[in-house]
């Protein structure tokens, strides 16, 4: 089982994507069996969104659709992050709007402040988002020569506890703390948010927790399911469009 | 060169609950009133429709409803020693943008601020003598009262459909409601929402304990209502996505149900969005004003709107932020001590313990704006005795919840892993059954604590941002503490299988998370020039034509929140508008 996944983790659609693109002349990649992951990029069940990315280089859906299935792996309460949809969530949200700076000042002079004085980059959260893949990336190669998403659990673990609580440092001067609180909000809204974003496929987020979504009226219910069970019906704004 | 437009009556400047209010109000009395609001037009029936506006995404993660930070945001301090910096998003506080204001996304909670707030100075230093007030706490009385302004709470509370039970009703306690609270003329204009078993639990255990529960005062219509103006609500549907979002089923109180549609059909009324107000213009002798400047920001071009009387009636930061683009007023100065534009800003502050029971169902997602049972034995109460525990003001204490959106309510324990499958196992367990007991606290003021035009930082339109120099001081922090402790002490008493304790708070205060958009002071009311920019009917003391509305003419903050009085001295300004100023267009107090 550890070794399938490492197959899997180690070598894959990037890597034959990427010798593709290089004339098949990687030799690094040479060696190893080039196969194409069934399910890393499972279709979506029902009418999500179409796979593939918009903004995610290779290179970086590599990097996302290993963090989220690592943070939200599968069992009996959920499919795992890849599964919910995350990966294309975050991608959908770093291409858009908001991953593009929408509502954000962003005139300088630009200085580090103090962290009551909230975010101070002069990145949008798409770049923001590149940058810290970049130096997540080469802290792992440089501790264990392997780039995050080839490493096995117990690696992955041990870097995102050293992002979240800022024990890893970033070579380049990126401040670790503000990647990890943005790639965290990402994961969370992607598996919290409505279905429309191409996260929270199948409302798995909102069936894990019991969040019943936009239902119409509760009126009644807060009188007739008090201490009790809202019985499951899950609904999504396509649901009541 | 901006193009000069044929002279109106009045022109308010943003057009939410205050600039509503007017609206409705003076070209009832036959002004020609024109409105100008920076933001898009939007109504209930085009903007707040099933199901997309119940989408936590859009309109809590990304605050689609409020003020957008990339055209115009204040730079941000803790003290004077710092380099201030721009506040580049939105975090602890969400001013309004677009018709309707904060007033389309606000919860509705709408309390009755009485003379524990007005004549603040006076009643601690009759009671704990001059030496409890801290020297550089600038607290002042207001000038105004409760008895002057109880028919305008009455008539704010009837307009915006307030639910809630009367605690003290001409001078007599009653069961059920407040009894901390000031007389009241009336009952409620609604009975209370339909209470939560968070709710209930709270109540008993605050009752065990000796304290004085009642359902907190909430613009969400608990039935059907028509208000006097004839205004049509519908009965709250409990959705539990009130604050951030508009109401669907009109049930909400906001100014887009109530005076800003009757405004419009009044042929005296005319609104134009995305109109941008840059300056507020004074005659040559400085005691009058003349107009505004604005932009369209449609094809950017300016234009001036002469005017008999101009209003500020945006949210309470932007008003300030105008007075000193318009040179109105003398800024404050907090070394000299000197000017009083943007001196005494203040916020809020609070504390709050997860109570988790085993089993119990509490459905947060059934909730309203305002869906908690509150208890002002520690706000209200004068009795309370401040002396033992060195604060001025107070804080109500709340239980329960008032929605449960998903990205951003899911109490866990302390200690639970950030990922994994403990973390997905500990949030399906505890989602449902956790309640919330908080504090909103007062905020004094303090001579440290203060707005004025930034040196470093420009808007869009070439103007200084505006720069806010606020923290927390030992007063707060030691109600801060005494507010932990009473909510842990009832929370203790209610035997959860766990809990996160109420802790006070210690560190600066952060512009990152949301806390509370209950932003005071800058344009503040009192008793004479030398103390305030308005009087207390809220005119300039500089400029006679000139009235600014809204949380900025508070001299202090409460532990409630503003908009009871916000309201409440709207009707009370177009009153005497109405009454006294047109009849004699000079100061309503003589300075």
């Amino acid at each position: 089982m550890q070794n399938e996944e490492k197959k899997d983790e180690g070598f894959g659609r990037r890597d034959f994507l990427k010798s593709a693109v290089a004339g098949g002349a990687v030799a690094a990649a040479a060696t190893a069996a080039v196969t194409v992951p069934q399910g890393a990029q499972a279709q979506p069940a029902g009418n999500g969104p179409a796979p593939g990315y918009a903004f995610l280089n290779l290179d970086e859906a590599a990097f996302v659709e290993a963090l989220v299935d690592h943070m939200v792996p599968a069992d009996q309460l959920s499919p795992k992050g890849t599964d919910m949809g995350l990966a294309i969530f975050i991608d959908r949200a770093l291409a858009g709007g908001w991953g593009k700076g929408d509502r954000l000042y962003m005139q300088g002079p630009w200085k580090p402040g103090v962290p009551s004085q909230g975010y101070q980059l002069p990145l949008t959260p798409a770049e923001l988002y590149r940058a810290g893949i970049a130096a997540t990336n080469a802290h792992c190669m440089k501790t264990y020569s392997k780039s995050f998403d080839r490493l096995d659990a117990t690696q992955r673990q041990e870097v995102l506890l050293g992002l979240s609580s800022a024990k890893i440092t970033f070579a380049d001067g990126l401040p670790v703390r503000v990647f990890w609180s943005t790639v965290y909000q990402t994961v969370i809204e992607g598996m919290f948010s409505d279905p429309i974003y191409g996260g929270n496929r199948d409302k798995a987020g909102w069936k894990m927790i019991g969040f019943p979504g936009v239902i119409a009226n509760h009126a009644q219910n807060i009188i007739k399911y008090r201490d009790k069970k809202l019985p499951p019906n899950f609904v999504g704004i396509a649901d009541m469009s | 060169m901006a193009k000069k437009l044929p002279e109106v009556d009045v022109v308010l400047v943003g057009l939410g609950w205050t600039g509503g209010i007017l609206a409705k109000e003076l070209s009832e009395a036959g002004l020609k009133v024109v409105a100008l609001e920076r933001g898009a037009p939007r109504t209930p029936q085009e903007d707040f429709s099933l199901p997309r506006i119940r989408d936590e995404l859009r309109f809590s993660s990304r605050n689609d409803l409020t003020q957008n930070t990339q055209r115009d945001t204040l730079t941000i301090r803790n003290n004077p020693s710092q380099d201030a910096l721009p506040m580049r998003r939105l975090g602890s506080f969400l001013p309004g943008e677009g018709v309707g204001g904060a007033g389309a996304h606000w919860n509705g909670v709408t309390w009755r601020w009485n003379d524990t707030e007005f004549k603040i100075r006076s009643r601690y230093e009759e009671r704990y003598g001059k030496k409890f007030i801290p020297e550089d706490m600038t607290i002042q009385d207001w000038g105004i009262t409760y008895a002057e302004l109880e028919p305008y709470y009455e008539k704010f509370e009837r307009t915006a459909a307030v639910s809630g039970k009367a605690g003290n009703l001409r001078g007599r306690i009653e069961n059920g409601g407040n009894p901390f609270e000031g007389a009241r003329n009336s009952e409620y204009p609604l009975p209370p929402l339909n209470q939560s078993l968070a709710c209930d639990m709270f109540t008993a255990a605050a009752k065990d304990n000796g304290y004085h529960p009642f359902p907190r005062p909430v613009a969400n219509a608990s039935r059907a209502y028509t208000n006097p103006d004839g205004s049509k609500f519908g009965p709250c549907e409990y959705c539990g996505f009130c604050e951030r979002f508009g109401c669907e089923a009109n049930a909400k109180g906001s100014p887009l149900i109530t005076v800003i549609p009757i405004a419009m059909r009044n042929p005296n009324f005319e609104l134009r969005t995305h109109s941008w107000v840059t300056k507020v213009l004074k005659d040559p002798s400085g005691k009058k004003v003349t107009g505004v400047t604005y932009t369209n920001t449609l094809n950017g071009e300016e234009y001036e709107q002469p005017a008999g009387m101009v209003a500020l009636t945006a949210y309470a930061i932007n008003n300030v932020h105008l007075m000193l683009l318009s040179g109105i007023g003398k800024p404050y100065d907090p070394v000299a001590q000197t000017g009083v534009v943007g001196k005494n800003y203040c916020y809020q502050t609070g504390a709050a313990a997860t109570l988790f029971f085993e089993g119990r169902q509490f459905n947060p997602f059934m909730g309203t704006g305002g869906l908690n049972v509150g208890m002002d034995d520690f706000h209200y109460d004068w009795n309370f005795d401040r002396a033992p525990h060195g604060f001025i003001g107070g804080y109500n204490v709340a239980g329960g919840m008032t929605h449960g959106r998903p990205i951003s309510y899911r109490p866990l324990p302390a200690g639970t892993p950030q990922w994994g499958k403990e973390w997905k196992a500990a949030s399906a367990k505890w989602y449902n059954s956790a309640m919330i007991i908080s504090s909103s606290g007062s905020v004094m003021a303090n001579r440290y604590n203060y707005f004025e035009l930034d040196p470093n930082y420009r808007n869009v339109f070439g103007a200084p941002l505006m720069r806010m120099t606020f923290d927390y001081k030992a007063n707060e922090h030691r109600m801060g503490e005494h507010a932990a402790n009473v909510i842990n002490r009832i929370a203790k008493s209610m035997n959860p299988t766990l809990m996160n304790p109420a802790t006070a708070r210690t560190e600066p205060w952060s512009v990152v998370p949301y806390q509370s958009t209950h932003n005071t002071g800058g344009t503040i009311m009192g008793t004479n020039p030398g103390n305030s920019v308005v009087n207390k009917y809220c005119q300039s003391w500089d400029c006679h034509n000139l009235f600014v509305l809204g949380a900025g003419v508070f001299p202090h903050n409460s532990a409630y929140n503003p908009t009871g009085p916000v309201g409440a001295l709207a009707y009370w300004t177009a009153d005497a508008i109405k009454n006294r100023y047109l009849k004699n267009q000079a100061p309503l107090v003589s300075a």
